[in-house]
């Protein structure tokens, strides 16, 4: 690092917990280990994620052991989405509760998050403050530490203004199992709210659409509603988050590792207006469109009731609503069917890549 | 949603389906001209409500499907000198030229861009005077007034570096072509009623007329296409061929004479190969002399690409003129589905093959499995 460089990063930098000018920007300095560095953690990153672990600065943060036979669900995923901010969200609370859901889906309870990030040269740090706040915020929220982390600063050009790794662990209570495999005829599929609204959003700000009505992400933290649900209905087999190819690739899979056959209602599936004009305008489904907010629990139909009722008791579950059913595979096909509003059938096909608009 | 929920409403649905079913005292063949209209027939399953009674073909109304293999190739060679910038609606990126398609070109470094408008391109080489920007202008009439508008701006602004690849074509032709053939299977046409929402519907008379071939317009939703089935039944029970419209909500007689004017403006009839079809006399529209140097054929010698070619398994041809229903040719299914299409119907997702292979193909696998023992029992 050049001294100017050095001279530069230590005067954007004072201070104690600086909001940084207009102006100040991420530099290779940032990312070069002792002096800018150290004092882009302490001084910008910690005081907005830190709280627990994480202050503690230790090479490893120390977690308290579950109780026997507990088990421990650990997970990692990687956020790269532009624009960075959109409404409803930005990529810094997407990336823990998209993690925070991960650990859900699996019947954990949260327990820590850690959280990578990796810097372009040139990015503001007024945008870097916004997004730590941001994440930082959604970590106290669900009541859940940022307990370690990392950060390395690329060249300009060698990344999208910042990626953000987050992984976290959980505990399992003993004896709790969720398992796609787990599916079996009889099993309803309950969908705890609409369809679409991340995909939506984040399409409309990426590309500039300016909409009447406000689209907004969808992006909350599940893992309360989660255990809203898995306490009144212990008997739930399989729970899985809508996200990358939303709930029409959510079925595939589970169809597919199940052996079974999915029936979806058309008429049943929650879609927001502003989302379906949208998708009429554009020429997309919004069944595969991301939900980063939502969830799909595969219950017996028995317990259909008591599940509904425990995720309705929650505000994220309140639209909660039954919109298909598991049937065995005929001629061990695994498929999934829709069945039209008109009472007519077909297939759900499964679209190659992502959803692109359509020309007229 | 208003104006579109009371078109989806299943109980007006089944009522239509009943009554067309009542009419109808013979089985009767129609074509639904747009590649909206067959999503709609297929993803909502008005075929099943119709049984067989009222069959329903597919017509050649896919843009995409239609799009010469020679315009992608071009598009693609664009992408590949130096300063040009190629723009085009999303579902174009994924069409194969006969070396891959707009996406990977992309991910090859080419700069591609989608948008959403013509306009956007035209403003997009506004902001970037140092590179020649190529917008891929596909799509039948209804797409036409857009592309036009965008010329018109683009040269009231003295703009240079805007260009135009045009590959626009028209609809009427293409009827008539169909309804000409010896053997035609169908008894009327459903329209597309967005095309006529700008052209209205003077060029469709004297085909109705010519062929005795009723020609209903109608709209996308599963209520609009029932509706113009029903208009149709009724003509061909009562002998009948008029030219009548069932999409009132938007489409008049005359069109959108504006719109129209724009178009003429700018553009004129040509004659224009169509994929899987061939030549179709006066099937198309190219620039008028006037607007010649948008064209951005200029910006590369022809000679200098390769021979496209078109798979001969492929039954697109028939396809798309409702000689034969996707899943009656040979390959559907087997050697041609989504990932590895043989022809541009298996592309496009608007395509008549795409379609039913995304909400059939169930269907022909159980025929496909059902017909094996009994091959193996022959041989
Ligand atoms: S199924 Fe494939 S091969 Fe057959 S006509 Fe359609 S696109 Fe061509």
């Amino acid at each position: 690092m050049s001294a100017a460089d050095e001279a530069d990063a230590q005067a954007l930098l004072a201070g104690s917990c600086p909001a940084p000018a207009e102006g100040d920007r991420v530099t290779l300095a940032h990312g070069a280990g002792a002096g800018a560095s150290a004092r882009l953690f302490d001084e910008l990153l910690a005081p907005r994620l830190g709280g627990g672990p994480l202050d503690e600065r230790h090479d490893s943060a120390l977690l308290d052991a579950p109780e026997a036979g507990a088990r421990l669900a650990f997970t990692t995923d990687s956020f790269v989405v532009s624009p960075l901010e959109f409404p409803g969200g930005d990529i810094g609370s997407l990336a823990v509760h998209g993690t925070l859901n991960d650990l859900a889906m699996s019947g954990a309870r949260p327990r820590a998050l850690s959280c990578g990030l990796i810097l372009e040269e040139g990015l503001p740090l007024t945008t870097l403050a916004r997004i730590a706040e941001s994440m930082g915020a959604a970590a106290r929220t669900a009541g859940v530490p940022i307990a370690t982390g990392d950060t390395k600063v690329v060249e300009r050009g060698k990344g999208d203004g910042i990626f953000v790794n987050t992984s976290g662990v959980g505990v399992v209570s003993p004896g709790r199992e969720l398992h796609p495999k787990l599916v079996v005829p009889g099993d309803v599929l309950i969908l705890t709210g609409s369809l679409g609204c991340h995909g939506a959003a984040v399409l409309c700000a990426r590309e500039g659409l300016s909409f009447d009505a406000d689209i907004m992400s969808d992006s909350e933290p599940l893992p309360d509603l989660v255990e809203n649900l898995l306490e009144a209905v212990p008997e739930v087999h399989c729970l899985r988050d809508p996200t990358r190819g939303g709930l029409g690739a959510l079925v595939h899979e589970i169809a597919a590792a199940a052996g079974v056959e999915l029936r979806l209602e058309e008429a049943a599936l929650p879609v927001d207006a502003p989302v379906a004009s949208l998708c009429e305008i554009l020429g997309l489904d919004p069944l595969f469109l991301a939900c980063e907010g939502r969830f799909a629990a595969f219950v017996p139909e028995a317990h259909a009731g008591t599940a509904l009722a425990a995720l309705r008791s929650h505000p994220l579950g309140r639209a909660a609503r039954c919109v298909g059913r598991v049937e065995p595979s005929t001629r061990g096909r695994t498929r999934v069917v829709v069945e039209t509003r008109i009472g007519a059938t077909r297939l759900l096909p499964l679209p190659a890549g992502e959803p692109l608009p359509r020309i007229c | 949603m208003r104006y579109v929920d009371e078109y989806r409403d299943a109980d007006r649905v089944r009522r239509l389906a009943d009554a067309v079913l009542a009419e109808a005292t013979r089985p009767v063949t129609l074509m639904e001209v747009c590649g909206g209209q067959t999503h709609t027939i297929l993803a909502s399953g008005i075929q099943q409500l119709l049984t067989e009674r009222v069959e329903l073909l597919h017509g050649p109304g896919c843009p995409i499907c239609v799009t010469p293999l020679e315009t992608l190739d071009l598009a693609l060679a664009l992408t590949e000198l130096p300063d040009v910038t190629v723009c085009s609606f999303g579902d174009m990126l994924r069409v194969p030229g006969s070396h891959g398609d707009l996406s990977a070109a992309r991910a090859r470094g080419g700069d591609v861009r989608v948008v959403y408008a013509p306009l956007d391109a035209a403003r997009l080489a506004a902001c970037e005077p140092d590179r020649r920007v190529v917008f891929l202008a596909v799509g039948f009439e209804t797409t036409v007034p857009a592309v036009a508008a965008a010329a018109r701006w683009a040269r009231d602004r003295g703009l240079c570096n805007f260009f135009l690849l045009v590959s626009h074509v028209r609809v009427p032709p293409a009827l008539e072509l169909i309804a000409s053939d010896p053997e035609r299977r169908i008894q009327a046409f459903l329209a597309a009623g967005h095309v006529c929402t700008v052209m209205g519907t003077a060029e469709y008379q004297p085909i109705a007329a010519t062929h005795d071939m009723p020609i209903v317009v109608t709209g996308f939703e599963p209520v609009d296409i029932l509706q113009g089935v029903l208009m149709a039944v009724r003509q061909i029970e009562r002998g009948e061929a008029q030219v009548s419209i069932q999409y009132r909500r938007a489409v008049r007689d005359e069109g959108n004479p504006a719109a129209r004017a724009l178009i003429d403006e700018v553009f004129e009839a040509t004659d224009r190969p169509w994929r899987g079809i061939g030549i179709i006399q006066q099937g198309g529209l190219g620039l008028r002399q006037e607007y010649a140097s948008l064209d951005a054929q200029q910006l590369i010698p022809t000679d200098a690409l390769p021979q496209p070619e078109e798979p001969e398994r492929c039954r697109a041809s028939e396809v798309l003129q409702g000689r034969m229903r996707p899943p009656e040719c040979p390959e559907f299914g087997r050697g041609c589905r989504p990932e590895q299409p043989l022809g541009a119907p298996m592309v496009s997702s608007e395509g008549a093959c795409a379609a039913y292979f995304a909400y059939r193909i169930g269907d022909v696998e159980d025929e496909i499995a059902s017909q094996d023992p009994a091959r193996e029992a022959q041989a």
